[in-house]
């Protein structure tokens, strides 16, 4: 343990991927806590102007994942934090392929560089839900021991289940390393950024036809909440992160007050690829087969663990469209106003027909 | 046999629906109602689905006021003004007594007109029947529009399912099945049981009409959530339906959390087998799968409530299954029914038969939670489970010597 680092705290934390949203929160926030000596950042693109003020306490270091190794040894690591994950193809950086690359490879690296870290005790790694996969025979909710029955299309799925494999070599090979793998259903929240908040700040939201599925969200500042946690307490094991209760996706769209457009589902993967090809948004198979099964887990396990429950779907939701209202395109005193407006023209009609007769 | 006529009496105590279209046939096999019945409730449960609409508690209070008024004032010669010639029509035309005038304004439901002249005289305060109803069908497409409902972990909707599916299905159970249910006590008021059926009819109604009823007639008012094949949730739109009205895949976490939750789970467990077999092996029951519903019991401990169903296997009886094009369209069956696929959507309307429901006392597995694993104890309790079904089949079917009787 590293004099002057609280019991149970680390001394030093290096965060992968802070260059981006999650990563720099995430990041700053460990440095705001007195418990932890250093915070150390590592991205191999310099992080973006938007994040400097929040990285101004964190050590921030360019570097590839593949030269690691050294670093973890030189600077006496006791934590790593693995957020650098890619959810979605970028056309603009590489596409799948170096999607791919900083996922797959990219964790490959950071654990091999973990392995050889002699004063390494603790890792925590970000997953996703999707890594239960998306098959009609699943139950209605996941708990942390369900297996994916399918190996999922999309290639975000594939890769957390790849990710979690190589998360559970590690466990094999460096038993003394608490290991947390922390299982995030999609971000939301008033400041996040992700896929699917941008699909749901469209006024017209594409939907597949004959198919509500279940949804569920983390609220951003509670998946930070547990990141933190996960790093300053003991918590071995995979969890489950979500927000309790479900939301569906028209019900999620009404909320939000936009319009849903069912589109039928043959054919729309394909529509998915050309319109990300054109540069369309970016819903790829991981897209379609969440908007076609849905996804709800059990965060018994996390609840009971963290001593925390974050808050749930629908007050996460519900916070994201306070952010968003700009593109409501039917809002709650419309609708309520358009119920009145036909009830009195009813009333009207019946009466000149009463007093007709 | 009196216990027969009690269930009678309870099933004619129900708040009849009102006669739709739909209902012609059920009358012309001499299916009577109580003429209290039929006027009471006239308010209550009609197609329209907004009645039931459990808004909010303000304007609750008044409904009942305003429905029971009309009632009450209309056949009262003083109150009836001289403008209330149509009423007074509508009256004689339909030839009975009172309460079928009352059942009228139903009737006309789908008639604005008709209900306008009709409704008029008769309160001439704004606030009436109709005025409630259609404020109640607005405030339901209202609060669906901005997503004011809730949806619980599997997806089912209750205020859709009690808006708009169980007034659907009941008009299908009550007045073109004229379903008759027994044995309620042994459906729990609360805590968790299984409830174990037999599944037949070519489309499984049978599953839709069990849930709508018990939910109808249960004193506690419990919802049956249903255990599908993953082939239900395989359809678009069906598998929507099959969610939000409580159902989920039938696989034993889902089973297991359902029932430690509580609550009423429903089973078939002769699945397509049962669905999918010929009239001429009507009421055998099929085989019982690997028994996995009854490992979901005796894990949580849940008494098993094995429910006869006498009626499902007419409603479209399936003379012959062609095979190949089930292959082709990757269905378990291709039905070919007296109707369909000949009459085309016209095939699809379901024979009326008559209905018979008994639930049988509940088999306690308690004691056996720990041989879950045990094939044994599964095989012996499934075979249980399936002859007290078999036995409560041929006893029902000795009631029903008619299968399209009153």
């Amino acid at each position: 343990m590293t004099p002057g680092g609280t019991p149970g705290a680390p001394g030093v934390v290096v965060v992968t991927g802070v260059g981006r949203y999650l990563g720099a929160h995430v990041a700053a926030r460990l440095a705001a806590d007195p418990r932890i000596e250093r915070v150390i950042g590592v991205d191999p693109a310099t992080p973006g102007p938007e994040f400097t003020d929040l990285l101004d306490r964190v050590e921030r270091i360019r570097l590839d994942l593949d030269s690691l190794g050294g670093l973890l040894a030189d600077l006496e690591v006791d934590a790593v934090v693995h957020l650098a994950l890619v959810s979605a193809p970028d056309q603009q950086h590489g596409g799948r392929a170096a999607m791919k690359e900083q996922n797959v490879i990219g964790t490959m690296q950071l654990l091999a560089a973990c392995q050889r870290a002699p004063r390494l005790r603790k890792l925590v790694v970000r997953s996703s839900t999707a890594a239960y996969g998306a098959s009609f025979r699943d139950p209605a909710v996941f708990t942390e021991e369900t297996e994916p029955r399918e190996v999922p299309r999309g290639g975000f799925g594939r890769d957390i289940l790849d990710i979690e494999g190589y998360v559970r070599g590690f466990r094999r090979r460096r038993p003394d390393v608490t290991a947390t793998v922390l299982r995030f259903a999609p971000f939301i929240g008033s400041t996040a950024d992700t896929t699917l908040t941008r699909y749901f700040s469209q006024p017209v939201v594409p939907t597949v036809f004959g198919r509500d599925p279940r949804l569920q969200f983390v609220h951003f500042d509670d998946a930070l909440e547990v990141l933190h946690r996960s790093i300053v307490e003991e918590h071995p094991g995979t969890y489950n992160v979500a927000g309790p209760g479900v939301l569906s996706l028209t019900q999620a769209i009404r909320r939000a007050g936009r319009v849903a457009m069912p589109v039928l589902e043959p054919g729309l993967s394909g529509a998915a690829a050309i319109a990300r090809n054109l540069g369309f948004g970016r819903y790829g198979l991981d897209q379609v087969d969440l908007f076609v099964h849905g996804r709800v887990v059990d965060t018994t396990r996390l609840e009971r663990e963290y001593g925390f429950t974050p808050r749930s779907t629908a007050a996460a939701f519900d916070d994201f469209i306070r952010a968003h209202h700009g593109g409501v395109v039917v809002s709650r005193d419309q609708l309520a106003a358009a119920e009145q407006l036909v009830l009195e023209g009813i009333r009207q009609v019946r009466s000149a027909v009463r007093e007709r007769s | 046999m009196s216990g027969r006529d009690e269930r009678r009496d309870g099933r004619y105590d129900v708040p009849l629906t009102v006669a739709g279209p739909d209902a012609e046939p059920a009358r012309r096999n001499g299916h009577r109602r109580t003429t209290a019945a039929a006027a009471e409730p006239a308010a209550h449960d009609e197609p329209d689905t907004a009645t039931d609409e459990p808004d909010t508690a303000a304007t609750d209070e008044p409904a009942t006021a305003a429905m029971d008024e009309p009632s009450a004032d209309e056949p009262d010669p003083a109150a009836v003004a001289a403008a209330d010639e149509p009423f007074r029509m509508a009256d004689q035309r339909s030839g009975g007594p009172e309460p079928a005038a009352v059942e009228e304004p139903a009737e006309a439901t789908p008639d604005d007109h008709g209900a306008v002249a009709f409704a008029g005289p008769a309160v001439p305060d704004r606030r009436d029947h109709w005025d409630r109803r259609v404020a109640g069908g607005l405030a339901f497409l209202r609060r669906r529009l901005a997503g004011d409902y809730e949806v619980d972990e599997f997806g089912f909707d209750p205020h859709l399912t009690d808006a708009v599916f169980h007034p659907l299905v009941r008009l299908l159970y009550r007045d073109w099945f004229r379903t008759e249910v027994g044995g309620l006590e042994n459906v729990p008021a609360d805590g968790p049981a299984l409830v174990v059926g037999n599944h037949s009819g070519t489309v499984a109604l049978d599953a839709l009409i069990l849930s709508a009823a018990l939910h109808d007639q249960h004193p506690a008012r419990r919802y049956l959530r249903l255990l599908g094949a993953d082939l239900v949730f395989r359809m678009p739109v069906v598998s929507e339906i099959a969610r939000k009205t409580g159902g989920t895949v039938a696989c034993n976490p889902d089973a297991e959390r359902l029932l430690g939750n509580g609550q009423l789970v429903g089973v078939f467990p002769e699945g397509f087998k049962g669905v999918g077999k010929l009239y001429s092996d009507r009421y055998k029951l099929q085989r019982f799968g690997r028994g996995g519903f009854v490992s979901a019991a005796l894990r949580t401990g849940t008494p098993i409530v094995p429910v006869a169903i006498v009626g499902g296997e007419e409603i479209y009886p399936m003379l012959a299954d062609i095979k190949p094009l089930a292959r082709l369209l990757k269905l378990p069956y291709f039905p070919v029914t007296p109707t369909f696929p000949w009459l085309g959507p016209l095939g699809m309307v379901p024979l009326p038969s008559k209905w018979l429901i008994e639930f049988c006392p509940p088999i306690p597995t308690a004691h056996l939670t720990d041989s879950a694993d045990d094939p044994l104890v599964v095989f012996n309790l499934a075979d249980q489970v399936r002859e007290t079904i078999q036995q409560t089949l041929h006893r029902l079917l000795e009631r029903r010597p008619d299968p399209f009787g009153p």
